[in-house]
């Protein structure tokens, strides 16, 4: 088993120790190792940058974002979880709430819920003086009341059969011409969320506005419910490992990892057989035996990126637009910095 | 963002007021070295354009730092391997390009624009790249999945 050449695999690896985590940083920069040229060549990048989409579903979606530095993968997740903006509820006129909820929380609960709307259609709402219209402002009304089922069997005792609520959820109010401009109605992701409990006779009535915004402001208006990366693992044999060691190897693992097979000896010996499916918990580093002959990394350029969106967006939407607003960063930023130096 | 102190008058984005970049004072001598603070900005821009800009070998030094977590702004110090001197001008007059010095390869402002357009080069790169493996459809479409959506 050839062995990884020890300068490889600091440039390429982060190495799993039983108590620590060796070569963490990136090292590709000029002037780090001698004779070579590490300096930015987008043709070099294009090279070596690879996507491989792994999956897309309704609300999330894993790709691979191989070839890219850790910094700029994080600005992307960054970027998603904070960044990218969504239509969220931001003022409620309560008009009547005669609920044990307090107008505060539920107006809070109120702006929690995602809302279906693509927030590419609209504008912020810049402060108090931007009077809201039909292109910053969705509006909805909500209007229920909560009274006692006279029809239902006098020993029933499932609230769902002895009361009954006059209407479901928040119901849309199209201002000026959003309906022709937006195509589409604009509901609540999901028409099930429970915000409050009503009793006979309670009722509750508002007006709610929805307003374009960050999550970074409020988490209210981030579009996933999360966005992650791992690193591929890459667990390397350094010597043989057969026989019962290779069964207790092969336990050291989730499933799949490892797979044990009989080489020309006829001996039963391990061999990884799917490391994506590691998550590293360094349990093999805990036996002695393995001590030397097993040596678990990650490859440092390959992000397995996991995108979980809240349902307004389509996932890889989400990732576009995450891109679109590095970029729109840097552009806006080399404007000031042409602007100061000008001006 | 816990920092910035909630207000009636939201916009739902957290900003700040003033400029968004200035060029700290204390390097209007030597252009090949400055401190940019960035306002409105964090570890997203601040750390990959830092890799950016240290990928650039005429930069000796680059980092950033948010001096305090309740401003949101961040420090970007940038120090190139130049001595420049000004062939017009003195102290506060800025060159915008590197015609302007007798020597040196180039100087901290030039070095940050640098950054700024590999930084947007990349990101049309991921962009396109994404793009064409959407189209190619090579990979599992599970059941609700709006792929087509744009």
């Amino acid at each position: 088993m050839a062995d990884m050449d020890p300068i490889t695999l600091m440039r390429t690896r982060v190495v799993m120790h039983k108590d620590r985590v060796a070569y963490p940083s990136s090292m590709d920069f000029p002037q780090n190792f001698p004779g070579e040229d590490l300096a930015w060549d987008l043709e070099k990048f294009k090279e070596n940058f690879k996507i491989v989409i792994g999956f897309i579903g309704k609300d999330d979606m894993e790709f691979d974002l191989i070839g890219i530095d850790a910094s700029i993968a994080n600005a992307f997740r960054r970027i998603l979880i904070g960044e990218v903006p969504t239509m969220a509820i931001e003022r409620v006129y309560v008009i009547n709430n005669t609920t044990i909820m307090h107008d505060e929380i539920l107006s809070h609960r109120l702006g929690l819920i995602p809302i279906k709307a693509d927030p590419r259609a609209f504008d912020y709402k810049e402060g108090e003086e931007d009077q809201p219209t039909d292109l910053n402002t969705i509006v909805f009304n909500l209007a229920i009341q909560c009274s006692v089922n006279k029809n239902a069997p006098p020993n029933s005792v499932d609230p769902k059969v002895k009361f009954i609520n006059s209407s479901g959820s928040l119901k849309w109010q199209p201002q000026g011409d959003q309906e022709e401009r937006l195509g589409t109605e604009i509901r609540p992701v999901h028409d099930d969320v429970l915000l409050t409990k009503m009793r006979p006779g309670q009722e509750i009535e508002l007006e709610v506005h929805c307003q374009k915004g960050i999550g970074k402001e409020h988490a209210k208006w981030s579009p996933v419910a999360t966005a992650s990366y791992r690193l591929l693992p890459d667990i390397q044999i350094l010597k043989p490992i057969t026989g019962q060691d290779a069964i207790k190897f092969q336990r050291c693992f989730p499933q799949g990892v490892v797979e044990v097979v009989k080489n020309r000896k006829g001996e039963q010996e391990a061999k990884i057989a799917n490391p994506r499916k590691d998550t590293v918990s360094r349990e093999v580093l805990r036996h002695k035996e393995f001590e030397d002959k097993v040596r678990l990394t990650r490859v440092r350029d390959h992000f397995i990126f996991s995108i979980e969106s809240t349902g307004i967006l389509p996932p890889h939407i989400l990732f576009k637009e995450a891109v679109g607003i590095l970029r729109l960063k840097c552009a806006r930023l080399k404007q000031a910095l042409d602007d100061k130096l000008m001006g | 963002m816990a920092m910035v102190e909630p207000t009636t008058d939201t916009t739902g984005v957290p900003h700040t007021e003033g400029e968004k970049i200035e060029i700290l004072a204390s390097d209007y001598e030597d252009p090949s070295v400055a401190t940019f603070s960035i306002r409105d900005e964090d570890h997203t821009l601040g750390n990959s354009l830092r890799y950016m800009i240290m990928k650039n070998p005429a930069v000796a030094f680059c980092g950033y730092a948010l001096p305090h977590p309740s401003e949101y702004k961040i420090n970007l110090r940038i120090q190139t391997d130049g001595m420049f001197i000004l062939v017009s001008g003195f102290l506060n007059t800025r060159a915008t390009s590197s015609d302007d010095y007798v020597s040196g390869s180039m100087t901290a402002v030039e070095a940050l624009h640098k950054g700024l357009d590999d930084l947007m080069a990349l990101c049309d790169h991921v962009t396109e790249t994404f793009d064409a493996k959407l189209a190619e459809r090579e990979f599992e479409i599970r059941e609700g999945a709006e792929v087509d959506a744009q």
